[in-house]
């Protein structure tokens, strides 16, 4: 299977994604201590990102968390997007926290 | 103790953001048995052990979580009661007519204080566990996958988590079992609540959005055979939130992992039974993750923000 380069802007790393494997469990063998992984299945919104250049597949998503325009736009949610190309990407929602060290979206900001 | 109000969680009615695919995950990974489908496409399951026709019902649906949460009563006299009592208690009910869930009576449907929907109902067909009544052998032969007894119970994200014990204790006549406490002592973060001689038949966690699903619980019997769930998850890649490991809380042995929409669901043995001369057990913040987790004794993020 043909690997791509997953670029990540909030943090300038970048890791190798199988096209076969979803972004997000690409993150996730990174390795990186903090990386707020949620459902892996699209219903939980916590992997939101936005895809800046590049292409990719999608699978269904939460539309409670993805609309049908934020996804023309380039919005997805990691686990459900697989790269045919290379891509760059901006970290969204609650995961921003742990990944970014951004406090305005904590993942703890329940209680 | 009689069970005589509330008997049990009977429904979980939850979305499915690909139909086929979900079906497939909980026939044949979670091992539930599928009972039937109706017109408007919802399919209905069942575990191996439950009599009833339905347990669980699944809804193809553009989002993931919770349509609403069932609970069977004792029967229909019980049922009206109830209804009246939620009436005057203030809280508006609406019957959703006998047959729009198959083999399913009449529905008395409302809304609890966290935003979330909750059933009554008195009726529904008795399919069997497949056993019979008389002379029955142990268990039934033609088990797939993970395959538990029953659904047991539901965590549930909200709001005023003190208005839906207040309502479950003082409409519903559920009791508190255990209880965690937020830094100041004083506010409940989380609550488990029975009706019966269960340590929890639905508990709920505060939480800054309403009407949100942390799980839908699967009873197993021993250790031994949440262990062999696990293998049936690695098995087949579902995604594993947690363990398998045991709450402090309840005392259950468990997993904690998500549908194919994201939904998350948790297999559980143990635990212990709860009768009502038992005070509530209170756990403080500080020890929050041994009450959760009792072995990792701290909380994974997922805990608290990953819901649908
Ligand atoms: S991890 Fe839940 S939507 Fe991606
Ligand atoms: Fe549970």
């Amino acid at each position: 299977m043909p690997r791509h380069r997953v670029f990540i802007e909030d943090t300038q790393e970048s890791f190798a994604c199988d096209e076969a494997q979803s972004v997000l469990l690409g993150m996730e063998a990174l390795g990186r201590k903090g990386i707020p992984v949620g459902c892996r299945n699209g219903g939980c919104g916590v992997c939101k990102v936005e895809v800046t250049s590049g292409q990719y597949v999608t699978r269904v998503m939460s539309r409670a968390h993805v609309s049908a325009e934020e996804e023309a736009s380039g919005r997805a949610l990691a686990c459900r997007i697989r790269p045919t190309t290379d891509l760059r990407l901006r970290v969204l929602g609650s995961m921003r926290a742990t990944v970014c060290g951004d406090t305005r979206a904590s993942a703890t900001d329940a209680p | 103790m009689a069970i005589n109000g509330v008997l049990r969680p009977g429904h979980a009615v939850l979305r499915a953001l690909d139909l086929d695919e979900s079906v497939h995950f909980y026939t044949e990974v979670l091992g539930l048995q599928e009972t039937g489908r109706d017109k408007s496409g919802r399919v209905y399951l069942k575990a191996w052990d439950e009599r009833d026709h339905n347990s669980v019902v699944l809804r193809q649906a553009d989002r993931a979580g919770l349509d609403c949460f069932g609970f069977k009563v004792l029967n229909d006299a019980t049922l009206n009661t109830l209804e009246g009592r939620l009436r005057e208690y203030g809280v508006s009910t609406e019957r959703v007519p006998a047959g729009d869930m198959l083999e399913t009576g009449e529905r008395v449907r409302f809304q609890i204080p966290t935003g979330h929907l909750i059933e009554l109902y008195a009726q529904k067909t008795s399919v069997g566990n497949g056993l019979g009544d008389l002379n029955p052998e142990a268990w039934a032969p033609n088990q797939k996958g993970i395959s538990p007894l029953r659904m047991d119970h539901a965590l549930i994200y909200g709001g005023d988590i003190d208005g839906n014990r207040r309502l479950f204790e003082d409409v519903l006549e559920f009791t508190l079992v255990e209880r965690v406490k937020l830094e100041d002592g004083t506010t409940d973060l989380a609550t488990w609540l029975t009706c019966s001689n269960k340590a929890h038949d639905i508990a709920m966690v505060r939480h800054h959005e309403d009407a949100k699903l942390h799980h839908v619980s699967f009873m197993l019997e021993t250790w031994e055979s949440v262990l062999r769930a696990a293998d049936i998850m690695s098995m087949n890649r579902v995604s594993i939130d947690m363990g398998p490991t045991r709450h402090g809380i309840t005392r259950g042995t468990t997993i904690y992992f998500f549908d194919p929409s994201g939904n998350r669901l948790e297999t559980f043995s143990g635990g212990y039974q709860w009768y009502p001369d038992q005070n509530p057990i209170t756990w403080t913040w500080d020890e929050v993750g041994r009450a959760i987790y009792y072995h990792d004794r701290k909380l994974n993020p997922a805990f608290l923000s990953v819901v649908t």
